[in-house]
């Protein structure tokens, strides 16, 4: 027979649709609206896991998301999901579920030992055992570790759901849909404020589907379900269901997380499984409700025992009956309910016990007339049972703990109050406050624009929950400069039920006061006698407490036992509980996939990709790309099947330094730069002089941070009287961009110039090579030879139909000119240019070449550019000009600065054939091995084999390296044990009186 | 995520900016010595409470704005343009939490 604990009718599940789902390899049955746990327990599967530390058996303690024990392994596969909540997964068919933590068997746990020897495994046990030695912390003890305290296993193979991300602004956020939460949506939203309402259950209503209760005649299920039709109908209303608001962040930011498709086997095709929410708020409800916390006994952990408030929901929204012979345990007026509602289901409730001497006497004559037993004064002082209760002994609160009365029971139904869920509360900054006639903390005041309502602010009675909500509503509303009709509709009207009241109870007597396991926090395994340990040996604040004992550390958080640890704390160090305080909660309230935070940003996604206007071309012509930045260049082109790197770039360097090629420099950063104070602004921003730079000509420019230390070099162009063209290195063209807005816009606003980037506008093509102006000369409608287009020469030119602008600059040291086209034209002036090349076979080369000739020509670039060079460092010193002000000028001269002893740029030639050299390699004198960084004399920074020099060669960083030519020093790369012998010799290898370029 | 008001383009997300530090120091000028010049770029303070800084709309507008934060809340007390000759530039004191 299955399912055998169902009651005969009610709850919200639609007993017409069957679910067939699989435990531990077991085939049951539930029903649609079941969670994993409520059909579990429909048939009589209490024990759900084994515990973190002592494996001991669990159960079922709560029905929602703070459960701590039933955390089960979740699907198969790729979807594999450890440490999922057994409470809070909605049943799908073909689920599959795993128990974890546990081996061989769930039933029969080997690793149950550790309960045996759990006094050798007390509070801050890890810290006390595994201390020596040291060498086992890699070898021995982690392996253990990880091996004892597993939870769970991930899953191995890539997710293969999609996860998204999505923006929502309005004028009220309600966290979390029960009664106050909708009263609050009801208000607001009557006045056409825009608001949204969030719940992680499925169905909104909170409470009122897990209890019976009744508001405008109506029962309480009936009345939410109309207020989800009316809600889900207006405009200005989203209702959001299986959405947990999750954190509060800085400026009313919020953050959610929707299970869109977590309720299915496998999302629909083109949908998303779960979907973040950042929501933008102008004000927060926090209806959240309340959180039981459990009584704290001997053997409090064992499957059967669960909060009061549990059972109620299991009974009522779930038609199942957690036990057939239930005592109910509590120390407050709510858990009579428990009592009512499993008599009510056909549950023999042997007691009411009551640790309260004088309960209230409404209750107790409700009890009497239903004949269930009421016990007062005493409480439950143990569990007894192997792997699940089997009967509880009764102490007295007044510590008569001698004579136990025992009673044979299949089911505890444990309430020790009520805490408010504060966590929103917290996490916005503000502070909770402890409440005596609640025994529990409260939301305080209000750092953020935030109020709560209902059972999240302490307010446990139904039509409190109902007012409260409507007032904050008609509040935000009216903050967010709503009218407020006089005639608003009137607040729903709730039937009595009486009233809440608490006399804490924090730990019990154990019978005869034997020694028992009293659990606080049942996920992390963390018991009375822990916390008791921890505050004798020093670990007293709540804040060392929780971290020496883990205490609320677990994948719950703590949500039903924080507040109890807080009291055995006070209890033992005898202060009151509000003097201990609390600790600061933390987002996320409930666990969140990584996935999500991903979202779409994966793989290619994951930045965008910035493409120039020959990216096509390159595709076609098989280049192989390089990232630089966001930029995707070509590095290289294969001509044929086999083709390597060194192929290629040997190959277009020849072509290059022989013939003529082609490379794309659309990458640079270009900015345009306009004004009659254009020049002073260059002036000021450069190191060298730009007042007299003529029309029609370029200079190469360096400029430094304010600190002194080199930033950013390029040439400048002087295209006509106020109009200037600045080129950047690819890497800082968006920093050199917001350091010349910094200046204009906060230190010399008087200078009237403007700029604004053009880099994606232009395609910038370089035509390097002996040939490049025979090849231009081709195409060109202006006169380029020597005399007419010197070096440094600038103008506008027309290649067919195509204007563009042509600069005689050289990075790669050969007769060089750049051509800048609209980028529209970029492609057409590539394939142009080929084509009119074909005939003394020009080719195209990529970064790999262009690297190569810039480091034969001794050209500084990012690698020397590391932010801890000066322009001294660099050897380009001589372009400062000190007789005007530039940024940097006065700190570059710092003392420090200008000390001999300096790392300087320097070139180096491999001495041993056939070995290139590594970036990143230390230079260290003769037969020292380096063990030291205080030996490193400088390091290599930038490296090629030079196919014009025939050797390895490099850029370097080397102390005093300037007067250190021709000497000789070693390479070493210690990671791979490499030594290559090296001389020491002028940064620029070829042409170093640049009469190339000048050609 | 804070929420900062840039004075041309309205409440944005802290990831539209880009911090630009103290906006209360006073550059020295030319004729100031290496001594001012090097207080200038290190020496800072460190306030806990209010702090006046730069901010730049770098993913927006690309304004450089002023900001009144403080350090130990994240309350934003007011924007402004940074550059005191931007047409009209309304200073904003609108709280965010308002």
């Amino acid at each position: 027979m299955t399912q055998q604990f169902r009651t005969a009718a009610g709850g919200l599940i639609d007993r017409s649709r069957p679910i067939t789902f699989q435990f531990d390899g077991k085939t049951y049955q539930g029903f649609h609206g079941d969670t994993l746990a409520s059909a579990l327990i429909a048939n009589g599967q209490h024990l759900i896991a084994r515990s973190f530390k002592y494996h001991r058996p669990r159960g079922f303690m709560t029905a929602g998301s703070e459960d701590p024990n039933a955390i089960v392994q979740l699907r198969t596969g790729s979807r594999k999901e450890p440490n999922t909540r057994a409470t809070t997964i909605e049943l799908f068919d073909g689920l599959e579920a795993n128990s974890q933590n546990r081996w061989p068997s769930l039933a029969f746990d080997a690793m149950a030992i550790n309960n045996v020897f759990s006094p050798l495994l007390s509070a801050g046990f890890y810290y006390k055992t595994f201390m020596w030695p040291v060498s086992f912390w890699t070898s021995v003890y982690e392996v253990f570790i990880r091996k004892a305290a597993g939870l769970g296993v991930a899953a191995t193979e890539a997710d293969p759901d999609h996860y998204e991300q999505c923006h929502e602004h309005c004028d009220l956020l309600i966290a979390g849909a029960g009664p106050a939460g909708i009263a609050a949506a009801l208000a607001a939203a009557a006045t056409g404020a825009r608001v949204v309402i969030a719940d992680e259950h499925p169905l909104i209503g909170g409470s009122l589907n897990s209890e019976r209760l009744t508001i405008d005649g109506k029962s309480g299920v009936e009345w939410a379900a109309e207020q989800m039709e009316i809600l889900s109908k207006m405009d200005n209303v989203r209702v959001m269901t299986r959405t947990t608001v999750f954190g509060y962040y800085d400026h009313n930011t919020m953050a959610a997380i929707e299970k869109v498709n977590d309720h299915v086997a496998i999302p629909a095709a083109g949908q998303v499984r779960q979907r973040m929410w950042t929501i933008y708020p102008k004000r927060v409800v926090i209806a959240a409700g309340a959180t039981e916390r459990p009584l704290t006994f001997g053997n409090n952990d064992k499957p059967g025992i669960m909060l009061a408030s549990a059972v109620r929901t299991y009974i009522n929204q779930y038609g199942v009956k957690p036990g057939t012979r239930a005592i109910v345990t509590t120390n407050n007026n709510d858990a009579y309910r428990t009592a009512f509602d499993l008599h009510n289901a056909g549950v023999q409730v042997l007691a009411v016990v009551d640790s309260r001497p004088n309960p209230d006497e409404h209750l107790a004559a409700q009890l009497a007339a239903i004949s269930i037993r009421l016990i007062t004064g005493k409480t439950v002082g143990s569990a007894e049972g192997r792997q699940h209760v089997a009967y509880v002994q009764l102490v007295s609160t007044d510590g008569h703990t001698s004579d136990p009365e025992r009673i044979d029971c299949d089911l505890i139904a444990s309430s020790g109050g009520w805490n408010p869920n504060v966590h929103l509360h917290s996490q916005s900054g503000a502070k909770p406050v402890y409440e005596d006639s609640i025994a529990s903390f409260i939301p305080g005041i209000s750092r953020q624009d935030e109020s709560s309502v209902g059972a999240a602010k302490g307010s446990f009675h139904l039509q409190d929950c109902l007012d409260q909500g409507h007032a904050a509503g008609v509040d935000a509303a009216k903050m967010a400069g709503f009218k407020v009709k006089p005639k608003a509709k009137k607040v729903a009207t709730a039937k009595d039920e009486g009233t809440y009241a608490i006399e804490a109870l924090w730990v019990s007597p154990t019978p005869h006061n034997k020694s028992y396991k009293q659990f606080i926090d049942q996920q992390n395994d963390v018991k009375v006698s822990d916390v008791e340990l921890a505050a004798q040996e020093g670990y007293d604040s709540v804040e060392l407490l929780k971290r020496y004992t883990t205490q609320g550390m677990a994948t719950d958080q703590g949500k039903t036992s924080n507040v109890n640890a807080l009291a055995v704390l006070a209890g033992q160090r005898g202060d009151p509980v509000p003097e201990v305080g609390t600790t600061t909660f933390r987002p996320p309230y409930v666990p969140v996939a990584l996935g999500v935070f991903a979202g779409h940003t994966v793989g290619n996604d994951f930045m965008p990709i910035r493409r120039t206007a020959i990216h096509d071309w390159n595709v076609k012509n098989n280049a192989v790309f390089i990232e630089a930045g966001l930029w995707l260049r070509a590095r290289y082109y294969p001509q044929k099947v086999g083709d390597t790197l060194d192929d290629c770039y040997i190959r277009e360097t020849n072509n290059t330094r022989g013939n003529v090629a082609l490379v794309d420099v659309t990458t640079l950063g270009k900015i345009d730069i306009q004004g009659p104070d254009a020049p002073e602004f260059l002036n000021r921003l450069y190191i060298n002089n730009w007042l007299k730079l003529p029309v029609g000509r370029a200079r190469y420019g360096a400029m430094l941070r304010e600190d002194g230390m080199a930033f950013d070099d390029g040439t400048t162009s002087h295209l006509s009287e106020n109009h200037f063209f600045m080129t950047t290195t690819t890497a800082n063209a968006a920093p050199v961009l917001s350091h010349m807005e910094y200046y204009h816009q906060t230190v010399w606003p008087e200078l009237d110039v403007v700029f604004c980037s053009v880099t994606e506008q232009w395609t910038g093509i370089a035509i390097a090579g002996p040939n490049s102006r025979k090849l231009l000369e081709k195409v060109l409608d202006i006169d380029i030879s020597n005399e007419a287009f010197p070096f440094m020469a600038v103008g506008e030119c027309k290649m067919n139909n195509i204007t563009g602008r042509l600069f005689r600059i050289s990075f790669s040291g050969e007769l060089a000119y750049e051509l800048n086209v609209p980028a529209d034209f970029g492609e057409q002036a590539w394939t142009e240019l080929l084509e009119a090349g074909k005939e003394m076979n020009v080719s195209s080369y990529g970064t790999e070449a262009l690297g190569t000739m810039r480091i034969e020509k001794g050209h500084v670039a990012g690698s020397e550019l590391d932010g801890r060079t000066t322009v001294k460092d660099l050897g380009l010193e001589g372009m400062a000009n000190r007789n005007k002000h530039f940024i940097g000028k006065h700190n570059s001269q710092r003392p420090g600065l200008l000390e001999e002893g300096r790392l300087q740029v320097v070139g180096f030639k491999s001495l041993e054939s056939g070995r290139n050299l590594r970036i990143g390699a230390h230079l260290v004198d003769d037969s020292i091995k380096l063990d030291s960084v205080s030996q490193s004399q400088g390091h290599i920074t930038t490296t090629t084999y030079s196919p014009s020099l025939g050797c390895g060669i490099a850029l370097g960083l080397l102390k005093d390296g300037a007067s250190r030519h021709g000497q000789q020093i070693d390479a070493v790369f210690p990671l791979d044990d490499e030594k290559v012998r090296v001389e020491i010799c002028h940064p620029v290898f070829i042409d170093p009186k640049g009469e190339l370029v000048r050609a | 995520m804070l929420r900062i008001e840039c004075p041309w383009c309205g409440v944005r997300n802290e990831d539209e900016f880009s911090y630009g530090g103290d906006a209360t120091l006073e550059r020295p000028s030319d004729d100031d010595s290496i001594e001012a010049w090097s207080r200038f770029v290190h020496t800072r303070k460190n306030p806990a409470g209010k702090h006046t800084e730069h901010w730049q709309h770098v993913n927006g507008c690309r304004a450089w704005i002023v900001v009144e934060r403080n350090t130990l809340t994240h309350e934003i007390y007011s924007t402004a343009p940074a550059s005191p000759i931007l047409p009209a530039g309304k200073k904003s004191t609108r709280g965010l939490n308002t």
